[in-house]
């Protein structure tokens, strides 16, 4: 890129790609343009640092604020309050081209590829619009840097592929697409919201290891969202687990899908469908309820009115810390007192 | 194949298509024509009327009408001096100059008109001028002597002393078949002679007598004697021009700042929202009425007012509600992502979007645009110099021309009208049903 490149990560830094401090991404609710209902709180006190190289994964039901977290990353969406620090500088302190700059430096994949494709545009054109909207002009630059990540993402042959509509491809190659689009400016971060949730299954996989092959060939730190727990353990380094707006638990993956500390996790965990026969023969505790209200959330522990351990008087009245129960692993639970 | 070539190639599917295209291919035509053959300067110069049309009969037919109808009707004649064998004779201080203006009369009907154009040259005297009318019948009627200036013209049919002295009007009592009430007319060779008599050795003088016909051209002429071709020819450029910038202008205009309205929502959306809904309210056509009284009626700068008022029309409301559900459209949210701006996502983005769906809501509109001329033009607020359809009905409308019989002047732009109207109206309901797919079943 020409212009004065401030990127998440630019070789030879040392530190995190990305702190996230206290990070708040509240919605405002009005009726009729002006009566203030109160807010959505979807990111509600969010707080770690993404390594460069490594993968990280946000796990959690869907409402719990994973997607707001994803696009307060890549500048969408304001924070209310906290930080998003790159290269030493808040999101929020950025100038309009400086924040074009950052956006050109993460990259974005949505959950529906067709929906994340424009559909009047064909292939060629939908690959050349983030090139053009970061100053590349010379035409050739632009089909040669588009025929480079159709073949990172094993779209071939490209003659073929870059006059093709999105709705002449189908759903594993319109994601390839739209992360062949999400490559083109050379991100340093790649955030994938649920990448491979409406696909065929057949596909998933696919789409996950080409995922996966890309972050280790360009070394480049994937922040993938989702709330499937059982391919987490392939594509990961690291895992979030989020809960009504904040992360109860991290650490990583191996370590927290088999020694899971909060008692969210722990349902989650046992909420997947092993491929085993002896699941037809009991009923697994689940725990009751629903996800909590983001508009009203309950106070202090998120999950205390679900929490098969709840302790009153503690539970619902003070916020507890990030304890680590275990070496590199943190809990937000009183159980770990 | 890209979605436009194969709308494109469905649209040769739809007979009604290829006919509308066909008209308006036709109408193109005529337009590209109209401005080639007569340029936009010497258009206006024609229809100012006068001089150029002096050998053009008042309110006659087409042609083509008489000879559908097996009619007999006559053309217009014109005699020139310079044709004619002109016998000279000297005198003391003068000659002498006999001019007979002889021509063949094939019709039954009476002519329209007689003009004698005279032309002369002299110093002080003017030269001396007698008349004699010949009839096939080899009668001779004497129509009276006068001097004749410089440019002169005489009207033997608003001679009224001839008139009473003939007993009926000059172009009729002169052609009728002698003890017949005036009831048809003789045809023959017929002859003027003028007999003039110049003062000065060096004067000069040519004559040209013009009987009028009832028909002329392909269109007729109206009450100026403007040949109504140059009206019908000029006005489809006008018409399609018109129409085609008021159309541009005001779905363009319109539907950028409906999408303005949808992405950036909060009061710039609740500003347009208001804006249209009072704009809505005003009546378009007063408005105009208005303008043309108090301002000026050229045609531009009803355009423009057109437009003006077409920015905020109702149709914001609906690309709003066609826009409205894009906004949150995950490509959209991509493209903010990569970084690009709000123009960017309003034209690129937003704007492609529903363009196939205003496409033929934009063919059908430029037909009411057209119509909108002609209404203002037929309320007399048409432009003052340009010729357009709506100023020929306007100006059959002022001299009655339906009252009279003169259906050609009214039945001519009339169907032109019809004609643009079903040419695009034609090819817009096609478009719709290509565009439109929820419509095809139907």
């Amino acid at each position: 890129m020409s212009e004065s490149a401030f990127r998440p990560a630019s070789a030879g830094t040392s530190g995190p790609l990305l702190s996230v401090r206290d990070l708040h991404t509240w919605f405002e609710l009005r009726q009729w343009g002006f009566l203030r209902l109160g807010h959505v709180r979807a990111v509600d006190g969010v707080t770690f640092d993404l390594k460069r190289g490594e993968s990280v994964a946000f796990v959690g039901e869907s409402g719990c604020g994973k997607s707001s977290l994803a696009r307060t990353l890549l500048g969408l969406h304001r924070p209310t309050s906290g930080e998003v620090v790159s290269e030493g500088r808040s999101l929020g302190t950025l100038s309009g081209s400086e924040l074009k700059a950052y956006r050109a430096g993460v990259g974005y994949v949505q959950q529906d590829p067709y929906g994340a494709l424009p559909p009047f545009m064909n292939v060629r054109r939908i690959l050349a619009e983030p090139m053009i909207v970061h100053g590349i002009r010379s035409r050739e630059e632009r089909e040669a840097r588009a025929r480079q990540v159709l073949e990172e993402v094993r779209l071939s042959p490209a003659d073929e592929i870059l006059p093709k509509f999105p709705h002449m491809l189908s759903g594993g190659q319109q994601q390839r697409v739209v992360i062949a689009r999400a490559l083109l400016l050379e991100p340093s971060l790649l955030i994938a919201d649920e990448p491979v949730s409406m696909l065929d299954a057949s596909v998933r996989v696919e789409i996950l290891n080409l995922l996966h092959s890309i972050q280790a060939k360009r070394n480049l730190t994937l922040a993938f969202i989702t709330h499937d727990l059982s391919t987490v353990r392939h594509y990961a380094n690291r895992i979030f687990v989020m809960y009504a707006g904040r992360i109860i638990e991290q650490a990583e993956v191996n370590d927290l899908l088999e020694h899971p500390q909060h008692p969210y996790t722990q349902a989650l965990l046992a909420a997947i469908a092993d491929p085993d026969a002896d699941n037809a023969k009991h009923q697994r505790d689940v725990p009751a309820g629903e996800p909590p209200s983001l508009l009203n959330p309950p106070p202090a522990c998120r999950f205390h009115p679900r929490c098969p351990h709840f302790m009153a008087g503690l539970c619902d009245e003070e916020d507890p810390p990030d304890f680590e129960p275990r070496r590199r692993h943190w809990s937000a639970c009183w159980l770990h007192r | 194949m890209s979605p436009w070539r194969e709308r494109l190639r469905q649209l040769s599917r739809y007979p009604s298509a290829i006919a509308g295209m066909g008209m308006i291919a036709v109408l193109v035509a005529i337009a590209i024509y109209a401005v080639v053959a007569i340029p936009y300067g010497q258009a206006l110069e024609l229809w100012r009327g006068g001089e150029p049309w002096r050998l053009n009969p008042v309110n006659a037919g087409p042609v083509w009408v008489d000879r559908l109808f097996g009619g007999d009707m006559p053309r217009t004649i014109v005699v020139d001096s310079d044709e004619a064998e002109v016998e000279e004779e000297r005198f003391d201080g003068g000659r002498m100059v006999r001019i007979p203006l002889e021509f063949d009369y094939e019709s039954t009907g009476f002519p329209s008109g007689i003009n004698l154009f005279v032309r002369s040259a002299f110093e002080e005297s003017e030269p001396f001028v007698r008349m004699t009318w010949h009839r096939p019948d080899g009668e001779e009627i004497q129509l009276g002597g006068r001097a004749m200036s410089r440019q002169d013209r005489v009207s033997f049919s608003q001679d009224w002393t001839l008139e009473r002295r003939l007993g009926e009007v000059a172009h009729v009592a002169l052609f009728a078949v002698p003890d017949e009430q005036f009831e048809r007319a003789q045809p023959g060779e017929y002859g003027l002679t003028l007999d003039a008599i110049l003062f000065e050795e060096d004067a000069e003088i040519a004559a040209e007598l013009v009987v009028y016909g009832r028909v002329h051209g392909i269109a007729g002429t109206d009450h100026q004697r403007r040949d109504l071709m140059v009206a019908l020819l000029w006005g489809t450029p006008v018409a399609l021009s018109f129409g085609l910038l008021a159309a541009v202008g005001t779905t363009i205009t319109t539907l950028i700042i409906a999408a303005a309205g949808v992405w950036y929502g909060r009061w710039v959306d609740a500003v347009i929202q208001r804006l249209t809904e009072v704009n809505m309210i005003l009546p378009l056509l007063p408005i105009l009425v208005m303008v043309g009284t108090l301002y000026s009626t050229s045609i531009w700068l009803m355009l423009g007012v057109v437009i003006a008022l077409g920015i905020f029309s109702a149709g914001i409301k609906m690309y709003r509600a066609m826009l409205l559900p894009m906004r949150e459209a995950p490509y959209i949210e991509a493209a903010r992502a990569y970084g690009a701006g709000n123009a960017r996502i309003i034209l690129r983005y937003m704007i492609p979007r529903i363009l196939p769906v205003l496409i033929p809501t934009f063919v059908t509109l430029i037909p009411t645009f057209v119509f909108l001329e002609a209404s203002l033009a037929l309320l007399g607020l048409g432009d003052p110099v340009l010729p357009t359809w709506g100023k020929v009905l306007n100006d059959a409308q002022a001299q009655s021309a339906l009252y009279h019989g003169f259906y050609y002047w009214v039945i001519a732009p009339a169907v032109l009208l019809m004609f643009t109207g079903l040419g695009f109206a034609m090819l817009g309901f096609a478009l719709d049903r290509i565009f439109n797919p929820r419509l095809r079943a139907v």
